[in-house]
């Protein structure tokens, strides 16, 4: 690192610039996006997992990813009008992860939707976030748009309160894979009702994007790619006509279409996980129409991580920014009527996997 | 060496190859007759010019280091940030930039050529065309067809790693192969294959090289140029004659922000004989480029993460240095690499 400027000061600067530099496009943007139904970008950036070591000191590789993630945001040009950051912020929900990750998303100049993760949750259960960051579920408007907040990582009264001698413990368990001791995600009955109350004030023609951080659908419990009241929940997304369930927490490219609800996960900033199809041991109920990211190369650390950007425009096109990478681009195949990736998803189109090491 | 690419379109001939040579070495196609394309890609430096930046017409200074000409029939894209697909495009640009051969369009090329004494037959050899028919299409054809006959491998490594020649090399460069590609972390890139090595991705990297020149303001920088470019702005002109567009490396091309500071690996064949290093030229000797890596490169917030510190011992550099003198094809063995400078 240049010893004259440190990466903090060179962000502060290059922030500084991005609003500068982005400001006259910036001002068309909304000006033509007054009238509701209009087109406006928002970014994605989720699962940074930022890791405390011990005092001051945190995982390199993880904090790299948030940073760059932070950075190449500031680059939009047009700026997004805003970023959800789509859960787990931090790796073991302690105060010291929370500032330093805080201290890098402070640096991007558009304002941030925030979505609480079980990383984020199960030491304090949610009392740091509700004062630093936002609350566990919201909603609010967008030029047109619906967007519901859920906290979906909520699981059983006895776990979360009884089962564990203390809030550490709860945070290790709920932070482990393939768990047998683990419990599933689940959005309950309080925030349901509060969901179905919500959306009586909007019509069944809105648009309406739900911002998660677990799918609210099915793929594989030991992994908790998994939230247990989902057909509840989409029971009760059933009677709108344009529905978008957008979350983080699966770390991969992963998409899926259920009755009238568009699926799609974004990219970790941390680390990729495998897909569930890998460990074929158990079953998975791995969605079909996704077209798999393909491994990630261990010699580069940001293979096989990213963000991405949403453009609404009548309908949902979803940009992966797949560092090392090329950008993959999903959106609604109409023919099909659900997400298809715009390169690969036909089977010919595809890059076959390596087979010569 | 593997078998050279040849596009459908353009095959290659001994007329047309010769041809390409001709015109590969003509100073007449440029502003005041000084430079062809021979100048900076010179045969007698292996078809580089041993300086840091390129020289044009009236001694005018290019940004960026001119790359040599031999094997790069292998890259599978051209210039430092690829901006051009293939040696036929590649060949168009330099005639037309203004610190290059300074022409204002490629018509007085064509005009050259058609009051040759020589030429006009040449040509009706080789693509059957009259004089009043000759487009640059066809020039850039025999240039591309003359520089796909610069292939230059069976260096010492090549007669060690393929030909079994277990003498061929050094100790010291076999244990360099063996750095190569295990704790120096070179082959993920400078790739060397089973059967043989092109020593290059065909990929991007930021090492951070030349990254200083921008840091403070590289918003402002990418901003700017991606405007220029919405609004029609010449890429070739804008990187060769501006030194902070230069810097933007691959992001030009893709407007990708981790594309900022990525530049093409080049190869590594002929890598003594072809100082100074990296793409502005900036690093005069090996050492100096072994250094840059051990160190993890140039740290910027853009740094390719394959990129990090690694640790090298003195023996381990002066192998991979050895490995590295060993690449040096016999046609070029009789030119004088660069010294360290004390």
């Amino acid at each position: 690192m240049n010893t004259k400027m440190t990466r903090r000061t060179f962000l502060k600067a290059a922030g500084g610039f991005a609003a500068a530099a982005a400001l006259p496009v910036g001002l068309v943007e909304v000006a033509r996006g007054q009238k509701p139904g209009d087109k406006f970008t928002f970014a994605y950036i989720s699962d940074s997992h930022i890791t405390q070591i011990k005092g001051s000191e945190f995982v390199r590789n993880f904090d790299n990813g948030l940073k760059k993630a932070v950075l190449e945001v500031n680059f939009m040009d047009p700026q997004p009008d805003f970023v959800v950051f789509g859960g787990d912020l931090a790796q073991l929900g302690k105060k010291e992860e929370f500032e330093h990750g805080l201290e890098m998303m402070k640096d991007l100049t558009v304002p941030v939707k925030w979505v609480t993760g079980e990383h984020d949750y199960y030491l304090d259960l949610g009392k740091y976030w509700q004062e630093k960051m936002a609350p566990l579920y919201y909603s609010f408007n967008h030029k047109g748009v619906h967007f519901v907040v859920l906290n979906s990582i909520l699981t059983d009264d006895d776990w979360m309160y009884k089962r564990w001698p203390t809030p550490e413990e709860r945070m290790l368990q709920m932070a482990r894979l393939d768990n047998p001791d683990g419990s599933p995600f689940m959005v309950k009955g309080e925030q349901r009702a509060w969901l179905k109350k919500d959306l009586e004030k909007i019509g069944a023609q809105t648009p309406l994007i739900v911002l998660s951080h677990s799918p609210l659908y099915k793929i594989f419990k030991p992994w908790n790619f998994w939230t247990d009241d989902a057909e509840q929940v989409q029971t009760i997304l059933k009677p709108f006509k344009n529905v978008t369930v957008l979350h983080g927490h699966v770390h991969q490219v992963l998409y899926n279409q259920i009755g009238n609800i568009a699926f799609k996960a974004f990219m970790a900033t941390a680390w990729p996980w495998p897909y569930p199809l890998t460990y074929s041991q158990l079953p998975n109920m791995m969605p079909v129409i996704t077209v798999p990211m393909n491994r990630a190369d261990p010699f580069k650390e940001r293979d096989g991580t990213g963000w991405g950007y949403i453009q609404y425009n009548g309908g949902l096109s979803y940009t992966h920014e797949l560092w090392e990478n090329s950008p993959r681009v999903v959106k609604k195949d109409p023919k099909m009527n659900r997400p298809g990736d715009t390169q690969y998803q036909s089977p010919a189109k595809r890059i076959p996997p390596q087979k010569h090491y | 060496m593997p078998p050279i690419p040849v596009p459908q379109d353009n095959p290659q001939s001994p007329e047309k190859i010769d041809l390409g040579k001709r015109l590969f070495e003509d100073k007449r196609f440029s502003a005041d007759g000084t430079v062809s394309c021979a100048t900076c890609h010179d045969p007698g430096k292996a078809f580089a010019d041993g300086l840091p930046t390129a020289e044009g017409i009236r001694k005018l200074r290019g940004t960026r280091n001119s790359p040599t000409v031999a094997n790069a029939a292998y890259y599978e894209i051209q210039f430092w940030d690829g901006r051009k697909p293939s040696l036929e495009e590649q060949a168009k640009d330099p005639f037309l930039n203004p610190i290059e051969h300074g022409l204002t369009s490629h018509a007085p090329i064509i005009q050259t050529i058609q009051k040759d004494t020589s030429y006009p037959g040449q040509f009706r050899t080789v693509f059957g065309v009259e004089p009043k028919d000759i487009t640059i299409d066809h020039v850039v054809k025999a240039i591309a067809s003359f520089e796909r006959t610069l292939v230059f491998g069976d260096s010492p490594f090549d007669r060690y790693l393929y030909g079994g020649d277990k003498t061929a090399i050094s100790e010291s460069a076999i244990r360099g192969l063996e750095i190569y590609r295990t704790k120096g972390r070179c082959q993920d890139c400078h790739t060397i294959g089973q059967t043989n090595a092109t020593f290059t991705d065909n990929k991007f990297h930021n090492v951070g090289v030349g990254f200083k020149r921008i840091q403070p303001k590289v918003m402002q920088i990418a901003n700017a140029f991606r405007r220029a470019k919405q609004e029609g702005k010449d890429i070739d002109k804008a990187v060769l004659g501006d030194q902070e567009v230069s810097e933007l490396g691959r992001f030009v091309v893709t407007l990708r922000p981790s594309d900022i500071g990525g530049f093409k690996t080049p190869t590594l064949r002929n890598i003594a004989v072809t100082a100074p290093y990296m793409h502005d030229g900036s690093l005069q000797t090996l050492e100096e480029v072994i250094e840059l890596y051990d160190k993890g490169g140039e740290g910027n917030p853009f740094l390719d993460s394959g990129i990090r510190p690694l640790n090298l011992t003195a023996q381990e550099k002066a192998d991979l240095l050895a490995l590295m003198n060993s690449l040096t094809s016999p046609q070029f063995s009789n030119i004088i690499p660069l010294k360290k400078k004390e």
